[in-house]
């Protein structure tokens, strides 16, 4: 058993590339266009939200009601960004593409996370675009969106692994829309995205502490706001355990999908 | 026509010896000259294979050899279990029982391995569309483990190879059936590969793509490379195998050369009868005929004494007679009392 599934994982440490290549390559044939479709509905969030709110509201741990919310954006925004281009495109790529990789060097591990690094990269442009709209209108110190960037890859590649689980087990595209409305969007409201989680009932607030968006926006919001980022071991190794278990889980789950 | 020459550099790529390509002899020859790792190793060994889908045996008891250089076919009708069999050898799903060996290594144990010398045309199209016929061949390379200057140098005579220079830069959606067959072709050969694994390669084609796919695939044989075939057709198992294995629901029933297989199991003329009672007739030409099968509403009639048949149905209006050789088709319908045909 542990034999076979030896054969799945990857094969070596670069093997990867060459999938997440192939991904780059059909993404710059649309680049811009699929650029400014990830960016519009956390911008209209954004703006949205923290305007009209950030009216009624005013302050928040500090600071402006829409500069608070940019952290949220931009760790939300890589959420559903990497989620989406591994739910929807990566599974519409199980069939053709990744049939025909198989037939060639490359493991089935190395198939998979290709195309967690390729859905990471997916989140870290649209993640990134946000903090640039946020800095420039000032919401975000400059020198403290570099420092963001790791975070929101790092974000990306959490919820890539996560999804792919999905994608492993789904029958077809229509069973997706029961992990973005029963997982994806409560994490949103339960991980301090919109929110301060002091907000919450007492259960809800232990419950946060378990989901990888609020570790996210545990580094990000810190980081953006300019201040000092507490429990950096802990909330980066809470989203590695989200990378790892899950990668090794759907890489099993795909062995018994595609190589029965 | 040098396809592949330029990638006998010695760079590493040819991981099981010498570049068969460098072989100018003909390809039975090169069966006996192959290289050095597969003196002893035949390109393909199964023994005893056996694999399930719940209690249902696809594959059952298996057994064969593929000499290198040469073209051994899989033979049946759908769902004789030929596209399991092309899985297992390339080590995508495992065997239940028995054991494999491709290019000397076990499968599926180092299946990695011996994939990196076997170039495989599935049965459907599996070409990104959206890529040009360039852009498919470099994505393809790349997974190979190949650089782009090794990628870049290969293509042109890849193109070449699959009569596709004019489309370089054509997005492969816009090909026709037959190109994208050849680009598939073209793409399986990147990796130099000393194995060919070709599943269904001219269904759904039409004869004239047909044909040109089966002069490429000839002219690889005569380059030396090894062609592991699957089939339904009995024209392409015929004109292209040195020997094949006819399959029915996993189990083989019959293994040999081609024309040795259809003179020893049918060995005589045949005549195909449509348009009449096929029992009613058969009683009239049964004394002339060595033997006589019934099809569907098609009386075939095996005999040595085609004129004495025809005398015998002369009186009979509206009935139409077709003689001709026998084929592989004769042959399974003896051995399973059935046409292969759908």
């Amino acid at each position: 058993m542990w034999e076979r599934y030896a054969t799945a994982l990857p094969a070596n440490g670069w093997n990867w590339i060459a999938v997440w290549r192939r991904n780059f390559l059909a993404w710059k044939k649309v680049a811009l266009a699929s650029i400014l479709g990830s960016l519009a509905d956390p911008m209209i969030y954004f703006f949205g939200l923290g305007t009209g709110f950030g009216i009624m509201v005013g302050h928040v741990e500090g600071t402006s009601y829409i500069a608070f919310l940019a952290a949220g954006m931009v760790a939300a925004s890589a959420m559903t960004a990497s989620t989406f281009e591994t739910l929807y495109a990566a599974y519409g790529r199980m069939r053709g593409t990744w049939e025909a990789i198989l037939c060639t060097q490359l493991s089935l591990g190395d198939i998979v996370l290709g195309e967690l690094a390729w859905a990471a990269t997916k989140a870290l442009v649209t993640g990134t675009g946000i903090t640039i709209v946020a800095a420039m209108l000032g919401y975000a110190e400059w020198p403290s969106v570099l420092c963001t960037l790791p975070l929101i890859a790092l974000t990306g590649f959490a919820f890539a692994s996560l999804a792919m689980i999905v994608t492993a087990l789904a029958p077809s595209y229509d069973y997706f829309i029961f992990y973005q409305t029963l997982v994806i969007t409560p994490m949103l409201f339960l991980s301090g995205a919109l929110f301060p989680l002091t907000q919450l009932p007492d259960s809800f607030q232990q419950l946060s502490r378990f989901l990888p968006l609020s570790h996210s926006i545990d580094l990000i919001r810190p980081a953006l706001l300019g201040r000092s980022v507490e429990s950096v071991g802990l909330h980066i190794g809470a989203l590695c355990i989200y990378i790892v278990i899950p990668f090794i889980l759907s890489l099993g789950l795909f062995r018994r999908r595609l190589m029965r | 026509m040098n396809l592949l020459r330029q990638k006998s550099t010695p760079d590493g790529r040819c991981r099981f010896g010498t570049n068969l390509f460098e072989q100018e002899h003909n390809r039975h020859i090169d069966a006996e000259h192959s290289p050095a790792d597969c003196v002893s190793a035949p390109a393909i060994n199964l023994a005893g294979v056996r694999k399930s889908y719940g209690d249902k045996f696809v594959v059952d008891g298996l057994s064969f050899t593929v000499a290198t250089g040469e073209c051994f076919g899989l033979l049946g009708p759908n769902g004789a279990g030929k596209s399991t069999i092309a899985r297992m050898v390339l080590g995508m799903t495992p065997p239940h029982a028995g054991s494999i060996a491709v290019l000397g290594v076990p499968v599926p144990a180092r299946a990695r391995l011996a994939r990196s010398g076997i170039g495989v045309v599935p049965q459907f199209d599996n070409l990104d569309l959206e890529f040009t016929v360039r852009e498919n061949l470099q994505v393809f390379g790349r997974y190979f483990g190949m650089s782009t200057r090794e990628i870049e140098a290969v293509i042109p005579s890849l193109l070449d190879f699959a009569r596709l220079e004019s489309k370089a830069d054509s997005r492969v959606a816009d090909l026709s059936g037959g190109m994208k067959r050849r680009l598939t072709l073209a793409r399986a050969l990147i990796n130099d590969p000393q194995l060919l694994i070709m599943d269904e390669p001219t269904t759904g084609l039409d004869p004239h793509a047909r044909h040109l796919i089966w002069e490429r695939l000839r002219s690889l044989l005569a380059r030396g490379k090894t062609i592991l075939l699957t089939t339904h057709f009995m024209e392409e198992a015929e004109r292209l195998c040195d020997r094949l294995c006819i399959l029915e629901e996993g189990r083989k029933i019959a293994e040999g050369r081609p024309h040795a297989l259809i003179e020893e199991q049918i060995g005589c003329q045949v005549i195909e009868i449509y348009g009449g009672n096929p029992r009613e007739l058969s009683t009239l030409v049964r004394p002339y005929a060595r033997r006589l099968e019934v099809s569907g509403e098609t009386l075939f009639c095996y005999t040595t004494d085609p004129d004495q048949v025809r005398a015998q149905l002369r009186e009979r209006p509206g009935l139409r007679l077709l003689e001709r050789p026998p084929n592989l088709e004769d042959v399974f319908l003896r051995l399973t009392g059935r046409e292969m045909k759908d």
